[in-house]
């Protein structure tokens, strides 16, 4: 039988590696575009993340749907090649583009290795700078964002994230759907996605991270390659969203023996001073693992969920302090009570001092595994650069995490959580349940 | 340092020189624990993974979802750690921890800088061992269990279909039973039953260990030696038994309908083999059949047939994972265009297969396949976790080390008309199942 000593395990905690050990350099193309890059010259390859913030939210009036159509068109062809041929020539390279738009960026993730590094970047300008548009794969690429249109009308997940962002937003961008709607997507035009293009991606709000096999010198050239000849700039980024939301219920029928129950509120900013302190309430309410008091009371003690979490979210001109959990339809009113109360003792009575030494410990410990892989790094570092962190903030962010004390804790968890404030959308047949608006 | 065993077949590329992260040791343990090291440096991080070679495939009838019900209770304690204390452990060490559970294995793993590797250990070892669950959580577990079969299946009529499909495919083998169980097994299963699972299954001489990420072999034995050393094999073991599968002598069709589905689609599954141990080329031929059928819209027959020229469907796509312990199934998609009936989709499939039986396999797709199959074991080394999941995936299906590492090569050795011929040996009507998945009113469309 093994015995365990805890004495030796309160020493390991002290030993945690809390620093994550990369080593980002800050580069200047010779055209002036810049970029932080991680050299990791190990394996052959190089991880590329090139996000323009404004994304989605950059759609025109009435033209929902055309960033996230256009973005979905960048793979399919430009100059001589077609769709076909240009995956044809991506796939002999053995090289990876993704490209995703989302309300608030517009990203591209590539890889590619070293051996034909420059026709892969060839490749990648050429879709990036001289997307073909042609007429054939955008009727083939709307069928496709059609059908999914489709799907997502029927799936309780999606309904309940739509009904809270138009609850929360209304006409803002953020409370309609990065989609757009089926008449949204069946009216957009060529003239509409060239439109989308020039708004969207251009080098004034461009950020780039880079990890891999390549030098600080192969990157500037490779930057002016693809970024050079987008335009200087886009359209205006939008204004701050409003903040709709009061509390109450709002309940969705849909035939389906589990709920889907999104809950929040209004949040707090990311240049809050209490921003940390807040991260660290969350991690204790409903952060990850089996661990925050949400998921012990709703899952491990009760039963009533498979899954549960709150989080911090923090868009460019909107902060919300969100939940999400699926529960049977009978037991609905049992679990929204436990969440209540949790939200309520949390906003009342704070933390605990063992509450916050293991969420501060799990916070730092955890954050050097983030950065695991090329292409998880390079997303990283585009991240930072896009919410306006220092380059140095790798190595002080466990510091910030350190600092948070017990009265931080209490002051901000009193001041974000407000259960009366708690709007929740319920998708489902939930019994016993009356919706209150 | 030495290359150890590196990973075999790089070597004989015609690109790239070989990665140096990667490297792989293995050895087994008096008891039988098997163990494989995969070192990569780069970052003080290690993954542990415990892999049971035993999975829903091998429950007792009428207890289906043991295996996988018994996985959320190895968190509830052991005779000297409480219910949930080995994750508040992991979690206060800033690492991750989950589990799996699959037809064919059950797998634990954390994922923590690499000076925690002793402590994992401890803990893993003892709970393979000491398990020990108060009934009522494991009661309130039961739950829970069936709140993840509400939010994964009966909110989601595509995991239904899937469901009815499989039970379909086979008429014998338990691969016909879903992993979760049925909902009305799941909601009989007792603590007993999971501990008599238990006890017949889990012992060192049924699992395999995989420990990746910044370590030494020798660090790893010598721990390995300590914490899993001790526990004694169960003699009970044996070879994995299963029932087989008869003769399928008759094509099957699976009619599926369900109001919350907007878009309909067709999935043909025919059984066939599996990778083998010593005997991965007919598996490798599949493989490769499924990259070139349908591995990507825009450059496979399918995708460029339906989806370019005739414009008859939105996605088109061919599956096959040969990493299984009894025969497995390839399959097909297809989503048809606006206005096209599942009798369309259908039709247009067997005219596609027909077809390329006759035409054959295009060189310079098959060259454009294998250059993307040399380059993803480059970039695999980039992900050291997903790099472990595949041996454990591999050794719990009854394939070796070796096996694993002569994967590739045999990959690239399968000639156009070896995969031509798998075609024909393989996708025969009398082992397939075609499944219609439709939304209200679809069906009267589609007669």
């Amino acid at each position: 039988m093994i015995r365990f000593a805890l004495a030796a395990v309160a020493v390991l905690f002290a030993a945690i590696p809390a620093r994550a050990a990369v080593y980002i350099q800050e580069i200047t193309s010779p055209g002036g575009i810049t970029a932080w890059l991680v050299e990791e010259h190990t394996i052959p390859f190089a991880a590329l993340e090139i996000r323009f913030k404004g994304g989605g939210t950059l759609d025109a009036p009435g033209k929902r749907g055309a960033v996230n159509m256009m973005t979905g068109l960048l793979e399919e062809g430009t100059g001589d090649l077609d769709a076909q041929a240009f995956a044809a020539a991506r796939e002999s390279l053995a090289a990876s583009f993704g490209f995703d738009a989302r309300d608030g960026s517009l990203s591209v993730s590539a890889r590619f290795l070293t051996e034909n590094r420059d026709e892969a970047i060839g490749l990648l300008r050429g879709a990036m700078v001289e997307p073909a548009f042609d007429p054939d794969a955008i009727e083939r690429v709307r069928a496709q964002i059609l059908s999914i249109l489709g799907s997502e009308a029927k799936d309780p997940n999606e309904i309940a994230r739509r009904t809270f962002d138009e609850l929360a937003f209304g006409d803002h961008p953020y409370g309609s759907q990065i989609n757009g709607t089926p008449e949204s997507v069946a009216a957009l035009t060529r003239d509409d996605l060239l439109a989308a293009h020039r708004a969207t991606m251009a080098r004034d709000r461009v950020f780039v991270g880079a990890v891999g096999d390549i030098t600080p010198e192969e990157l500037g050239a490779l930057l002016d390659t693809v970024l050079g000849d987008l335009p200087e700039t886009g359209a205006p980024q939008v204004d701050r969203a409003p903040n709709l939301l009061s509390g109450g219920v709002t309940v969705v029928p849909f035939d389906t023996p589990q709920s889907v129950l999104l809950f929040g509120h209004e949040g707090i900013t990311r240049d809050d001073p209490d921003f940390f302190a807040a991260f660290v309430a969350n991690q204790i309410l409903g952060g990850s693992g089996l661990r925050s008091r949400l998921t012990r009371e709703v899952r491990v003690n009760r039963g009533l969920t498979y899954g549960i979490g709150s989080y911090l979210v923090n868009m460019d001109q909107a902060d919300l302090v969100l939940g999400q959990t699926s529960t049977v339809n009978a037991r609905v009113s049992e679990s929204l009570d436990v969440i209540r109360d949790q939200w309520a003792d949390i906003a009342e009575n704070g933390v605990t001092e063992d509450e916050l030494n293991e969420a501060k410990t799990f916070l730092t410990g955890s954050y050097p595994l983030r950065f695991d892989g090329n292409g998880p790094i390079a997303r990283i570092l585009a991240g930072m650069q896009m919410q306006g962190l220092p380059i140095d903030y790798v190595a002080t962010r466990n510091d910030r995490v350190d600092a948070v004390t017990m009265e931080d804790v209490r002051r901000v968890a009193a001041r974000i959580y407000r259960p009366d404030d708690l709007h929740v959308v319920i998708v489902g047949e939930p019994e016993g349940l009356e919706a209150s608006n | 340092m030495l290359r150890r065993l590196g990973l075999a077949g790089l070597a004989s590329l015609s690109i790239a020189v070989p990665g140096k992260a990667a490297e792989i040791t293995d050895f087994i343990l008096d008891n039988g624990l098997e163990v494989v090291v995969l070192e990569d440096h780069r970052a003080p991080v290690v993954v542990q993974m415990l892999w049971y070679r035993v999975g829903a495939a091998d429950e007792p009838p009428g207890q289906s979802g043991i295996a996988h019900y018994l996985e959320h209770l190895l968190f509830k304690g052991t005779d000297t750690v409480d219910s949930g204390e080995f994750q508040a452990l992991v979690a206060a060490n800033g690492g991750s921890d989950n589990a799996f559970t699959a037809q064919d294995y059950t797998g634990y793993f954390q994922r923590v800088a690499a000076d925690r590797l002793d402590l994992m250990m401890q803990f893993e070892a003892d709970r393979m061992t000491n398990l020990k669950v108060d009934p009522a959580e494991a009661l309130t577990e039961r739950d829970v269990v069936l709140e993840e079969r509400n939010q994964r299946t009966e909110t989601e009529p595509g995991a239904l279909f899937n469901e009815q499909r499989q039970a379909a495919q086979y008429i014998a083998h338990p691969y016909g039973i879903p992993i979760v169980g049925w909902r009305h097994e799941i909601e009989r299963l007792t603590l007993d039953d999971a501990m008599a699972f238990y006890d017949t299954h889990y012992a060192p001489n049924n699992a395999i260990l995989i420990v990746a990420g910044d370590v030494e072999p020798d660090e790893v034995r010598q721990l390995a030696e300590i914490h899993y050393g001790p526990i004694p094999a169960n003699p009970v073991i044996g070879p994995r038994d299963r029932v087989d599968e008869p003769p399928h002598l008759a094509e099957r069709r699976v009619m599926f309908s369900d109001p919350r589905v907007a878009q309909p689609y067709v999935v043909r599954t025919y059984l066939v083999p599996e990778r083998d141990p010593g005997a991965q080329d007919d598996a490798a031929a599949l493989r490769l059949l499924s990259e070139v059928l349908g591995g990507s819209s825009a450059t496979s027959v399918l995708g460029q047939s339906l989806e370019f020229k005739d414009k008859s469907a939105v996605y088109t796509s061919a599956f096959y994972s040969g990493t299984s312990l009894d025969d497995t199934t390839f399959g097909f998609v297809v989503v048809p265009a606006e206005g096209r009936s599942l009798a369309d989709a259908e039709a247009d499939l067997d005219r596609v297969l027909t077809e390329f039986i006759e035409t054959g396999v295009d060189p310079v797709q098959l060259e454009r396949i294998k250059m993307r199959i040399r380059a993803n074991q480059i970039y695999a080394e980039d992900d050291i976790s997903a790099l472990a999941r595949r041996y454990g995936a591999a050794l719990t299906s009854g394939l070796t080390v070796a096996d694993v590492q002569a994967w590739p090569d045999i990959l690239q050795s399968v000639t156009g008309d070896q995969i031509v011929a798998a075609a024909e040996r393989f996708l025969r009507d009398e082992v397939s199942v075609t499944g219609w998945f439709m939304g209200e009113g679809d069906q009267e469309v589609t007669q």
